[in-house]
């Protein structure tokens, strides 16, 4: 029995997985930097900047010398408090906020290298996560960590950039933008639906999230966003011809890593691995990665005429 | 090839499918295709294979959201009756 386990093992099944209960920062893995220069006591992310101004540790307020609007100042600011906790806890339970800040978490040198791997993936070696005690690293650390920054300003991008397409053919009306957003985003959230499904079906022991698909559904709009422009630079033959790049390009990406997180150890690393499981494992890597193209083709071919 | 995709649209199709799924009647139709309550597959093992899964889901799918189904299809029908 091998106990000397190396330092970056493949994890799988990470058992109680928490995106971000380290978020106080205290042991030095905070999500955000602290950028507000106060002293340490307001390092408890930047919500502690929104508290309610306690009125008495201003110095010099004359207006508050008063008792009476002490007081008051004083029951008005715990009472906002209140109900912004109140308020907070709530909106926790529909969405699970303290979990999208960890997709957040990002900084320009990630958004550069995300931006790179996503239209040419062919150099980069090492496709794992990176896990520090068994929650992931956050994206800035960590160039293969998913993100939702990319996939949201893409998806925004998109939009933009379909209406700038559809304003050069002089088909460019403002409710056709809505309608473009709309059904871009159905046809996201079908996505979305559809993997959940076959992952269900296929019963895969993954740890990947429901925003982990999302984000790795929205990858696909970077491809698209320069398959339009190329064709609204330079034609139809420039637009095929970047398609046909970042197709390619966000198939191998995504083919890399779902690899790593849908198939079985063995059979990640490329060794052949019988049995129906692992086949039907490795159809729906291939299926999922598949339909990319098919819907960055979808989603822009009107757009170019 | 513009698809007029509107979020009520998606709504629209995911009542329809769930309403598909919940009317599968158990021994009218599953039985006689092999997929009855009695030849699903009770296996504990870490492989409940495909077909399994897709027992399991019907099966859920009628036991929960039978009431709700009858909640949203009165109201989509009295919307439709309204707005049209």
């Amino acid at each position: 029995m091998d106990y000397s386990t190396p330092q970056n093992v493949f994890r799988q099944h990470p058992n109680m997985r928490l995106r971000n209960t380290s978020i106080d920062g205290s042991d030095g893995s905070q999500l955000f930097d602290d950028t507000s220069g106060a002293t340490p006591a307001s390092q408890m992310g930047y919500k502690n900047q929104q508290a309610g101004p306690e009125s008495a540790a201003y110095p010099g307020q004359s207006l508050l010398s008063d008792p009476m609007s002490n007081l008051a100042m004083a029951y008005g600011s715990s009472l906002a408090s209140q109900g912004k906790e109140m308020m907070d806890k709530n909106l926790d339970r529909f969405i699970p906020i303290s979990k999208l800040k960890y997709y957040f978490a990002v900084d320009t040198v990630y958004v550069g290298k995300k931006l790179g791997l996503l239209v040419f993936p062919y150099m980069h070696q090492n496709w794992e996560v990176n896990y520090q005690q068994d929650t992931p690293v956050a994206p800035r650390f960590d160039v293969n960590a998913p993100d939702l920054y990319i996939p949201t300003m893409g998806f925004i991008t998109y939009i933009l950039v379909a209406g700038l397409a559809l304003g050069t053919q002089n088909r460019f009306s403002p409710e056709l933008l809505g309608v473009q957003a709309s059904s871009a985003f159905v046809w996201l959230i079908m996505e979305v639906l559809a993997v959940l499904l076959s992952l269900y079906l296929v019963t895969v022991n993954t740890d990947l999230t429901t925003i982990d698909l999302l984000a790795f559904s929205g990858y696909k709009y970077v491809g698209m966003i320069v398959g339009v422009v190329s064709g609204l630079l330079f034609g139809k033959p420039a637009y095929y011809l970047s398609l046909l790049w970042c197709c390619a390009a966000i198939f191998i990406f995504m083919i890399r890593t779902l690899r790593l997180k849908l198939l079985s150890e063995s059979a990640a690393e490329g060794r052949l691995v019988r049995g129906a499981r692992n086949q039907l494992r490795m159809y729906l890597t291939m299926s999922i990665a598949a339909a990319q193209p098919i819907f960055m083709y979808w989603l822009t071919c009107h757009l170019i005429r | 090839m513009l698809m007029a995709f509107t979020l009520y649209s998606l709504i629209q199709t995911a009542i329809l499918c769930t309403n598909a799924i919940a009317v599968l009647h158990e021994e009218r139709f599953l039985s006689k295709i092999g997929c009855g309550v009695d030849q699903a597959v009770g296996g504990f093992g870490d492989d409940p294979g495909v077909k399994a899964q897709i027992l399991n889901l019907i099966r859920s799918v009628r036991t929960v959201m039978r009431v709700p189904l009858i909640i949203v299809n009165s109201v989509s029908i009295v919307l439709l009756l309204l707005f049209g």
